[in-house]
């Protein structure tokens, strides 16, 4: 309960930010009249949209659209925020989930194999990947894909959306960078635990290496992995805008930054704080399969 | 005379370190045999090879380190030269081990339940209602008040003591001839150690199984172990019943740890041995205990002294021993 009442506070301090930082990027009536319009007409546009009330007021009336989650209509597009927000929103989780799949698919066997064969051309290997993965940026790595993949052997499509391989070079653009850092974690967590006792007594008992390996000691690398992961959830979401913009992905990152470059007031604060409560939604449902994989939490709530 | 489980003759582990420049015999020539329901005490102070000792002898070693001679004889065959994969079979059914921290040595996100079961599961095929009554058997036996509701619970729940007896249950499950117990009551306090000790005892018993005991507590090797080795710098120095031993012992080393056990109401201040024991990667010529030892002459220190049978039953390796000159061991 008190948890709801911070995600309430966290979101009303978003907002009020939002609101502010937006106003500050200056006077959007300028960029939705034509080059030649006069002062009239502008007066007029500010008009309509309601930027000639005290800040006060606009603030107010933001507020209550928030609290009715209707943020009003687009400056530019001028269809409803809300329409425009969740029409972009299954494209904008697609990329994530299958760029977070690809993380996950070869962070975690790659740390496990590199925990295994601590020191050996295995680990080599992996720690390899993981530096590369932390050290190039999604957007060089997007290039470079673009590079080979589209242009010299034409295999994949270079942007747009339409089928699974429209989405194979952003997913692997945006899921590199977590893969590594995935991999990062899963093996120094692994190495910590296979040194533990309880692996030890386990491998005492007889228990099949395997096994020991699968169910004694990644239940507990799966405790620190799934915060990560949550962590890496929300971070990906905002490094999905660069993503998004190079291959030309119709999600929310690109929708963000084209509202923020037409001075959109409401499609802005619509999509910053929808964001918002996502990753607050988000955050509440880590904390719930947290629960579920660490007995320790689930008794002591 | 009762059956003997296991026979381990002049068992030598050693480490490599920096890639082999150093030699560390953390285990050299032991020897002992073990019989059923009989209690070995393994003595000494840290880091004389106790622990590398309990491990060699389910070949769970850490990297590095290495079993570079003798044999371990268990039921007829030397387990040395098994292979990894019938090694496993081994662990658990027929040597188990309790290990010395009860707050480290359970798994925190798996149930009471599976744990204690898994070894019954594995080795003795137990599943379903079988397994269950077994570990409800197991807790029973090692005084886990209802059972039931325990065993669905996690180590987090429960006290020290209490998870140290579920680590006995553990060690019980695949009824195993042998149990290793490496200082099991070491990170408990008094009162709850002469319990758990009880338990043991009342146990082996039951079972009849075989229980290596290792501490560096004489009191418990006292009230534990009908025999008793006393290790020192990887080596035997000292090995017989314990009655003996206590009451005159035949090694200055074993009388100097004799000694340094605090007695109750004393004035005395507390005796100590002084010094340090050697560096194992660069043992001296002669007897290891020399520099330490206060009936030591030049012989001593350039002749290393094998173990000899002192009296029937009674080894030790000191060239002293004969001579009726160890220090008194106050009474």
């Amino acid at each position: 309960m008190r948890r709801l009442l911070y995600s309430f506070i966290t979101l009303f301090v978003l907002a009020t930010t939002i609101f502010g930082l937006v106003r500050l990027t200056g006077d959007p009536a300028i960029l939705l009249t034509p080059e030649g319009a006069t002062e009239l007409e502008r007066i007029q546009i500010r008009e309509d949209l309601g930027l000639n009330e005290t800040l006060l007021s606009q603030f107010g009336r933001f507020i209550s659209e928030v609290a009715t989650l209707d943020f009003g209509t687009s400056f530019h597009l001028g269809q409803s925020v809300t329409d425009v927000y969740f029409d972009r929103l299954p494209n904008s989780i697609l990329l994530v989930t299958v760029a977070m799949a690809f993380a996950l698919a070869l962070g975690i066997p790659a740390g496990i194999i590199s925990a295994i064969y601590n020191g050996r051309w295995m680990d080599f290997a992996a720690k390899s990947l993981a530096l590369t993965g932390m050290s190039i940026p999604g957007f060089v790595m997007a290039l470079t894909m673009m590079f080979f993949f589209s242009v010299k052997f034409s295999w994949l499509p270079t942007f747009g959306i339409g089928t699974w391989k429209h989405l194979v070079m952003p997913g692997i653009a945006l899921g590199w960078y977590f893969a590594a850092s995935t991999l990062r974690l899963v093996r120094s967590t692994m190495l910590d635990v296979l040194s533990s006792d309880y692996v030890k007594l386990a491998r005492l008992k007889g228990v099949k290496e395997r096994r020991v390996v699968m169910r004694h000691a990644f239940a507990n690398v799966l405790i620190p992995l799934i915060s990560l992961t949550g962590v890496n959830f929300v971070v990906m979401i905002n490094a999905a805008t660069i993503v998004e913009v190079i291959f030309v992905w119709p999600g929310l990152g690109s929708l963000l930054l084209e509202a923020v470059g037409e001075r959109d007031f409401p499609l802005v604060q619509g999509i910053v704080v929808m964001s918002g409560t996502l990753i607050i939604i988000t955050n509440f449902l880590i904390d719930i399969v947290y629960a579920w994989v660490d007995p320790r939490i689930r008794l002591t709530r | 005379m009762a059956r003997e489980l296991l026979k381990v003759t002049d068992l030598s582990t050693h480490y490599a370190g920096f890639g082999g420049s150093r030699l560390v015999k953390a285990v050299d020539g032991v020897s002992f045999s073990l019989e059923e329901g009989q209690t070995i005490g393994v003595v000494g102070e840290s880091g004389c090879g106790k622990t590398t000792l309990c491990l060699s002898l389910v070949r769970l070693l850490a990297p590095g380190a290495e079993i570079v001679g003798g044999s371990i004889e268990l039921g007829g065959r030397d387990i040395l030269q098994l292979s990894e994969k019938e090694m496993v079979e081994v662990r658990g059914k027929e040597i188990a081990m309790i290990l010395q921290d009860p707050m480290t040595s359970l798994n925190p996100v798996i149930n009471i339940e599976s744990q204690v079961g898994e070894a019954a599961r594995r080795h003795r095929g137990l599943k379903g209602v079988r397994l269950r009554d077994r570990v409800h058997d197991l807790l029973e036996s090692v005084r886990i008040p209802s059972p039931e509701v325990r065993m669905e619970e996690f180590p987090h729940q429960m006290s020290g003591g209490m998870r140290q007896r579920i680590a006995g249950a553990i060690a019980l499950s695949g009824t195993p001839g042998i149990i290793i117990a490496d200082e099991p009551t070491t990170s408990l306090d008094v009162t709850i150690q002469a319990q758990y000790l009880d338990l043991l005892r009342r146990l082996q018993k039951e079972t009849g199984v075989g229980l290596i005991f290792v501490t560096h507590d004489l009191g418990i090797v006292a009230k534990m172990c009908d025999e008793v080795i006393v290790m020192y710098a990887g080596k035997t120095v000292e090995r017989g019943d314990v009655r003996g031993i206590f009451s005159a012992p035949n090694h200055p080393y074993t009388s100097a740890l004799i000694r340094s056990v605090p007695k109750l109401g004393s004035k005395d201040p507390l005796y100590r041995i002084e010094g340090q024991p050697p560096d194992l990667s660069d043992l001296p010529k002669g007897c290891s205990f020399a520099s330490r030892c206060p009936i030591a002459d030049e012989h001593c220190v350039s002749h290393e002294p094998p173990l000899m049978e002192i009296q029937s039953g009674r080894m030790a390796a000191c060239w002293k021993a004969e001579e009726n000159t160890m220090p008194e061991v106050a009474s």
